[in-house]
């Protein structure tokens, strides 16, 4: 088969894929030519990871056709893609630390020697081809625990072309790597395509992209938006496709932003696993029947900043709450001083999965004097508690002693919605509020933080939902690696601005 | 959205058989028969490995069964049930929050120790000097076990590791000061002790001397049990801990208090393990006077009562009855250590299948919560 440079590798035609209320992909169109480098940009939650565990046969689409090298597919498993030519290369490596490099190439595909032998001679002599056909030296008899993280992810490509891959799909290749080894990496990726291999490239860094890539197709909000090269764009012109060039537009208010200052933090630090830290110096105040939006690419200390607010990781700076300084507070203690916070995720930090739901919408509450009888819990209540929020915000559940995990994620969603804003708190933390829930679901919560804002309320709300931020926000603040970079007034702000700052095309303005 | 809920008051069959209307129930309803099942499995098993050992089964099982008409072996089944209870609730409480105490064991033995040597050596009236006994242990076990409560709360020391190893440091431990300072040296008796405690000391046995008094205090101890687990607010936090320790923390929760505070009250119940040999049977601690091995004994109990107040009395009892029926077991040629075999068999059977139960029930819990509200979700 020997293909020309402007063959298609792989042609993916109108994909659609659906969760449970939540659309994923749809009309999604790729077309990768073979021996190119093929970048699929997009924000968090624009369906990049959907899109291409469907093409490796993670998933199953409900429409739409996968061509691969010319006929058509259907793949039920990864090995299915495997077996086509595909092979990825996750963000977060899957090797086995206490096997050799060797090992962990050859681990599920060993070349055998009769009688269940492993035939490490010729497995030796096939990866010594690999590793001098793209170019890299790896010494095959040391313990994967022993390398670095750019080794490691060599490690992952030469596992790949071991299988016979000639179509790579790097998910997010270069959040793990310093700079040396991103321009190893890249190398690498050349090498690569020039003898012939297709690779489909993830990632959200511009500049990397326009730098590598032969073709770059832009998504957003689950559909493919743009299809380009990076001779026709530049950074800004990528990063308003990424944002949207129409952004939704701020819905309007009756009520006005108070004067009185309900949630402060100046100088919040906190410190990262590798020295750099994951926030720094943060400051910013919310006044009372005020939304402050916090927009940003994910990973760029969110998290960690909720978590320092709520007292759940070290941090430097000072938080107050309706003027009171709980710096030093603990976690409870800044919930009685009138916070409330809607968890990241709500099955991680939320959920008792297996419990009733009345039993959830108790944790962090069995100490309110209504829900308690002395030191046992008081269950005939905490249940009619429970049954008023799954009423108040439309939980729909069979009862409230169904188990959590028997609920769809919207409802899912409602209930932790409802825990956190039916102690009616001063300041509410908003985390993703209505992420991965059905349209419907989503109006309800907008619903009930525009209430509480308008009842006195300050929010915090991070989301990466620009629909969300814009429409709820009186301000928006932007984090980019872990700083806050931007203040911008929801009313004028352009895509580009927008974008720019999440991405980091613009710094911080001097101060 | 009209739907009209259909009224399961009325028939308590259709309660049962629908799920989502009380899981609890169905939850109890389907551990049981599960636990039933696993029994019946795990006797089949047994009687299949004792014709494989060219012993008779039926022989076996018929003495097993007439073991369960003696009312005398039924009174022994009780007594020996009592450590169980006392080991496997401790065991349990640390369970209820996913630690894994396996340190009854040194958590009971110095207890033991620490409590003969302190009742013996003072006088007080009889009931208060029980109650005192009783306090000495509980105090002492939850000593011992708060050293790995502080090592896995402020050094995050895998509670696994640090309880094994304070086993043994635990041993050696009780061994130095038994031999050092406690034992009591009587010319010509080999079977050293600490110095028996006095009358105002003991508890008193009943049913001809067959079963101990400290039976009622284990009841005690699961009741105990239940109202601090399944009913208090310590309790809730201590269940919301265990089962998602990320929600807990993320709500206030103090996941360093609730380590702290659930390893001690473990290590105190363990405390009690060795109560009935120390007041109603040896008056005392001695290396062949306390049982060993009830900690390790308590971990299977526990694992057998899936950690519920009433399956740890059920599963102790039938540790306790198979126990007692080991001797029977013997005259009648079948080696008693097929009771071993078979109490690991019955557990192995009884768990596979309780978590095999559950995970359907849930499957079928989420379906028809769904079904119910399928109506509403399409409108």
């Amino acid at each position: 088969m020997a293909n020309a440079s402007g063959d298609i590798a792989v042609e993916l035609t109108d994909i659609e894929k659906r969760f449970p209320g939540v659309l994923a992909n749809y009309n999604v169109n790729l077309t990768v030519r073979r021996g190119t480098i093929h970048s699929i940009v997009g924000e968090n939650g624009a369906g990049k990871s959907t899109l291409m565990k469907v093409l490796y046969g993670m998933l199953q689409p409900e429409e739409g056709s996968v061509v691969v090298d010319g006929a058509e597919v259907a793949f039920r498993t990864p090995a299915d893609a495997i077996s086509a030519g595909i092979g990825m290369v996750h963000q977060h490596f899957k090797l086995a630390d206490n096997l050799t490099v060797l090992e962990n190439i050859i681990l599920g595909s060993e070349p055998s020697r009769g009688g269940g032998r492993i035939d490490f001679a010729a497995a030796r002599s096939s990866i010594t081809e690999i590793m001098q056909q793209i170019g890299t030296e790896l010494d095959l008899d040391e313990l994967v625990s022993e390398l670095g993280v750019g080794e490691r992810q060599r490690v992952e490509i030469i596992k790949v072309l071991y299988r016979g891959g000639n179509i790579l799909i790097l998910d997010e290749p270069t959040a793990v790597l310093v700079p040396d080894e991103v321009d190893e990496l890249f190398a690498t990726l050349q090498r690569l395509v020039d003898d012939g291999a297709t690779v489909i490239f993830i990632s959200h860094k511009l500049d990397e992209v326009l730098s590598v890539s032969d073709d770059i197709t832009v998504m957003r909000q689950g559909t493919t938006v743009a299809h380009t090269q990076p001779a026709d764009i530049d950074r800004p012109g990528l990063a308003e496709l990424m944002v949207g060039s129409e952004l939704p537009s701020p819905a309007g208010r009756n009520t006005t932003v108070g004067d009185t200052v309900r949630l402060a933090f100046h100088d919040i630090t906190v410190d990262g696993p590798e020295g750099r830290p994951t926030v720094q110096n943060a400051t910013l105040e919310v006044k009372e029947r005020e939304i402050l939006g916090i927009a940003g690419v994910e990973g760029n200390g969110q998290f960690e900043l909720c978590a320092a607010l709520l007292g759940l990781t070290a941090s430097a700076g000072t938080v107050e709450i309706d003027g009171v300084d709980v710096s030093t507070a603990s976690t409870a203690d800044r919930y009685n001083a009138g916070l409330a916070y809607i968890p990241f995720d709500r099955h991680r930090e939320g959920l008792m999965l297996t419990a009733p739901l009345w039993q959830n919408t108790l944790l962090g509450r069995d100490h309110e004097p209504e829900l308690r009888k002395g030191p046992l819990v008081n269950a005939p209540a905490a249940v009619a508690a429970s049954e008023e929020i799954i009423e108040r915000f439309g939980v729909l559940t069979p009862n409230a002693h169904t188990p959590a995990f028997a609920l769809s994620g919207g409802n899912q969603q409602k209930l932790l919605v409802g825990r956190a804003m039916v102690t009616e708190p001063s300041v509410l933390i908003a985390a993703h509020p209505t992420r991965g829930i059905d349209v419907g679901a989503q109006a309800a919560v907008w619903d009930e933080i525009r209430m509480a804002r308008d009842a006195g309320m300050a929010v915090l709300l991070v989301s990466a939902d620009l629909e969300e931020l814009i429409g709820l926000s009186d301000r928006i603040a932007v984090l980019f690696e872990g700083e806050i970079t931007a203040q911008l007034d929801p009313d004028t702000i352009t895509a580009a601005e927008l974008g720019g700052y999440m991405t980091g095309v613009r710094q911080k303005a001097a101060s | 959205m009209t739907t009209t809920e259909p009224d399961i008051s009325k028939n308590p069959l259709d309660k049962i058989l629908t799920p989502s209307q009380s899981p609890q129930l169905q939850t109890a309803i389907v551990t049981v028969a599960a636990s039933l099942l696993g029994v019946l499995i795990a006797l089949g098993i047994s009687a299949f490995i004792l014709a494989v050992a060219g012993k008779n089964p039926v022989d076996a099982l018929t003495t097993i069964v007439e073991t369960a008409g003696n009312t005398d072996k039924l009174v022994e089944m009780l007594d020996r049930a009592t450590p169980l209870i006392f080991s496997a609730t401790a065991v349990a409480i640390g369970f209820k929050m996913n630690l894994f105490n396996i340190g009854v064991e040194g958590q009971y033995l110095f207890a033991a120790l620490i409590s003969a040597q302190a009742g013996s050596s003072v006088n007080l009236p009889a009931p208060i000097h029980v109650l005192f006994i009783l306090i000495v242990a509980v105090c002492a076990g939850a000593a011992w076990a708060s050293i790995a409560a502080a090592l896995k709360a402020y050094k995050n020391i895998h509670e696994v590791i640090s309880t094994i190893m304070l086993n043994f440091i635990g041993l050696a431990v009780i061994q130095w000061l038994f031999d050092s300072f406690f034992r009591e040296e009587i010319e010509g008796n080999l079977n050293v002790k600490t110095k028996l405690l006095p009358n105002s000391g003991r508890m008193p046995t009943i049913i001809e001397g067959r079963l101990s008094t400290v039976f009622f205090l284990a009841l005690l101890v699961i009741v105990g049990y239940y109202v601090l687990v399944y009913r208090s607010r310590f309790g809730f936090r201590l269940r919301a801990s265990g089962e998602n320790p990320d929600a807990a923390r993320t709500v206030g929760i103090s996941a360093r208090t609730m380590v702290m505070l659930s390893m001690i009250i473990s290590g105190g119940v363990a405390g009690l393990v060795a109560m009935k040999s120390l007041l109603s049977e040896a008056y005392a601690y001695g290396p062949n006077a306390t049982p060993i091995q009830l900690g390790f004994a308590g971990i299977t109990v526990a694992l057998l009562g899936r950690n519920h107040p009433v399956g740890i009395l059920l599963a102790a009892m039938l540790f306790g009855f198979l126990d007692s029926a080991s001797a029977t077991l013997q005259l009648a040629g079948v080696p008693s250590s097929i009771v071993r075999v078979m109490q690991a068999i019955i557990v192995l059977c009884v768990v596979i299948l309780n978590e095999a139960a559950i995970r359907r029930l849930n499957v079928r819990t989420a379906e028809q919560a769904q079904a119910q509200l399928a109506p509403e979700v399409n409108a």
